[in-house]
């Protein structure tokens, strides 16, 4: 699903040049589910936006689903972000004018799903996250945990093979991180690929996979016993 | 457009009710501005047009004077008077299209029919005069060549003699006493210059001159010319006749007071081109109001932009394009100027409209008017316009960079 061959990616600023993900080369199969550790600034937050096609890399080569993402449009690229991955962030990003469905129903806009039929597919993913009496509710209206169910709900709409979660669980408290975890593993259960990067040892536990990441290498690629 | 991307924009309007209002009333603001100058300036246009409604534009008009110069042995302050000779003399420049004389008889000319007398005016002309002064014949005929060539005893009036001496009579045919000669009414005509005109009695020139001990005398003599005549043509036109008389009547040609001129066609087109200098002042005012006004709608939507930045990021991490993101932008750029042009229109049209209505006539402004075509040749600017004012935010919002518009929080 996801292969990565000696992929360098450097931030380039007025004087010096950042050299962030050296050479790295990686292979996530279909279904499998990863955990990405590191510590801060190691690259992690990197590594996912260029998995997720919101980044470019240097040299090397990324291959998503046999596509080469350097090959992409950037119009392709937003077709492919659209229809087969789904995005997680720490914060959340809903927009704060929309109820839980409207946001839910975000990417359907995109890819062309008429308003009825795509706030219908919302509803049924918000009642899939355990949101079904929250429907109308805007972000401002519900905790940390809601609001995360109601991203993860957006990133799941349009049925991607990949899920790609940053930090879901970081600003959230360990309860409730619980509960986010076992939805991603549910998730991970249907047959999607999840990479979610985490700083946390007992989210890190509970998959099949973790990557450590250190300085822009991967420092250890451990298989464990997860679930 | 999608049926949604309306409703997103919508929505998206709503959202600042206040600031969607402000950006659109400067759009108005300025189309509006723009068709009420042009309503005024078509108003101060058409009542100077009027002003000149009763005699051809193209007309010269010259009258005898004074001399004020000496010249070969005449002295100062002799009088010019034209006579027939002068006539010949000005039928023979070809420039000269319709040409008549005037003589206005002296002594006694108290008009009379069948007891009832008045005070009329008396013109003994040629038979273009009607062309020069825009006479309209309604019942009749005007004077012809012969009639000149025969003297004959005839006359042409206006409605308002008709009105005072002829109550319920047909005039045609019937004899009009005027200081004791009789003339028999060969027409009736109605001026556009109004009442004063319509008290008119025209009589063949070579009779008015025979009755009134006129001799061979003519009192102006008017002209007109090729409506195309450009104002140094008519002037050197005027140069040549100027020169004609001089020598008839021995004055000197640089004597402006021996013989006035009234160049119609020089009135009219300094006229003209002062208009065009209101018509060009007007565009450049009104275009720059609606310029301002597309440029705070590009300066909104910039704005709006860049407060949008993580929002739009987010759209992007979910699968917005570039050209759709392009799209939503233009699409807000277009229907903010497209909307606010038309109500500014509507306004406009509908405020020149209740002045046509209810403002009385006036000595300044007759008509006014927004030419449509051109009102909606202004919107369809406005629009490509607001189309053009949008570019530029709708590429910035392409352009935003999804990774640094998440980090932001
Ligand atoms: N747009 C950017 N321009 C310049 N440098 C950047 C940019 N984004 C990230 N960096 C730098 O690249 C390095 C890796 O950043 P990244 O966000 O991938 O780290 P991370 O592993 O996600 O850290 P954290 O655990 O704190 O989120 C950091 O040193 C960061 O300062
Ligand atoms: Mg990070």
């Amino acid at each position: 699903m996801i292969r990565l061959e000696a992929l360098n990616k450097s931030y380039v600023m007025s004087e010096h040049s950042l050299h962030v993900l050296k050479d790295l080369s990686l292979e996530i199969a279909e279904g499998e589910l990863v955990a990405i550790m590191g510590s801060s600034g190691s690259g992690k937050s990197t590594l996912l936006n260029v998995l997720g096609l919101l980044d470019r890399y240097d040299s090397g080569a990324y291959h998503l689903g046999g596509k080469l993402a350097r090959d992409l449009s950037e119009t392709e690229a937003a077709k492919l972000r659209n229809s087969h991955l789904g995005f997680v962030f720490q914060s959340f990003h809903l927009l704060p004018f929309k109820t839980a469905v409207e946001n839910v129903a975000l990417p359907l806009y995109y890819s062309g799903v008429a308003r009825r039929k795509r706030n219908a597919m919302a509803a049924s993913m918000l009642e899939r996250v355990g949101l079904g009496d929250r429907l109308d509710h805007l972000p401002s209206q519900l905790s940390g945990g809601q609001k995360q169910r109601v991203a993860i709900a957006r990133a799941l709409v349009t049925d991607p093979k990949v899920l790609l979660a940053d930090e879901p669980t970081g600003a959230l408290d360990s309860q409730t991180s619980t509960e986010i975890l076992e939805l991603l593993l549910e998730v991970n259960a249907e047959g999607r690929t999840v990479v979610i990067v985490t700083h946390e040892p007992d989210v890190a536990a509970r998959t099949r996979r973790v990557i450590h990441l250190a300085d822009g290498r991967i420092g250890e690629d451990r298989r464990q016993e997860g679930g | 457009m999608s049926l949604d991307s309306w409703v997103e924009l919508l929505e998206r309007l709503a959202r600042h009710p206040l600031r969607t209002a402000l950006t659109m009333l400067a759009v108005s603001w300025g189309i509006l501005m723009l068709v009420l100058l042009m309503a005024a300036g078509t108003g101060l246009e058409n009542n100077v047009r009027w002003e000149f409604r009763d005699d051809a534009v193209n007309s010269i008009w010259i009258y005898g004077g004074r001399t004020s110069r000496p010249f070969e042995g005449h002295a100062v302050g002799r009088r010019v008077r034209f006579d027939n000779d002068d006539f010949a003399s000005l039928a023979e420049v070809p420039a000269v299209d319709k040409l008549t004389g005037r003589f206005y008889p002296r002594g006694d000319t108290t008009v009379s029919y069948d007891g009832r007398k008045g005070s009329f005016n008396i013109r003994a002309t040629h038979p273009d005069h009607k062309y020069v002064e825009g006479t309209l014949i309604v019942a009749g005929r005007f004077i012809d060549e012969l009639d000149l060539k025969e003297r004959r005893k005839v006359a042409v009036i206006g409605q308002e003699v008709v009105k005072f001496l002829f109550e319920g009579i047909d005039p045609i045919g019937e004899w009009l006493n005027v200081g004791g000669v009789n003339y028999q009414i060969i027409g009736i005509f109605e001026d556009v210059g109004g009442p004063g005109e319509m008290r008119q009695i025209y009589l063949p020139i070579t009779t008015g001159q025979l009755v009134y001990g006129g001799g061979e005398r003519i009192d102006q003599l008017m002209f007109t010319v090729d409506p195309d005549m450009t104002i140094d043509e008519s002037e050197r036109l005027t140069e040549q006749v100027r020169g004609q008389i001089a020598r008839h009547h021995h004055f000197d040609p640089s004597d402006r007071r021996a013989m006035r001129v009234r160049n119609n066609v020089e009135r009219f087109g300094e006229i003209q081109a002062i208009f065009g200098w209101i018509r060009a002042f007007i565009w450049i005012v009104g275009v720059g109001t609606v310029l301002a006004g597309v440029v705070g709608v590009s300066n909104i939507l910039l704005v709006s932009v860049q407060e949008r930045t993580s929002e739009i990021g987010l759209r992007k991490a979910v699968g917005a394009t570039p050209s759709s993101l392009i799209g939503m932008v233009m699409q807000e750029a277009i229907v903010l100027t497209s909307v606010a042009g038309y109500g500014g229109v509507v306004v406009g049209v509908g405020l020149v409209e209740v002045v046509r209505r209810y403002v009385p006539e006036n000595d300044y402004i007759r008509d006014p008017q927004a030419d449509l075509g051109v009102v909606i040749g202004a919107v369809a600017l406005l629009v490509a316009l607001g189309t053009l004012a949008g570019l530029f935010p709708a590429l910035r919002a392409a352009n935003i960079d999804p990774i640094t518009a998440l980090r932001e929080e």
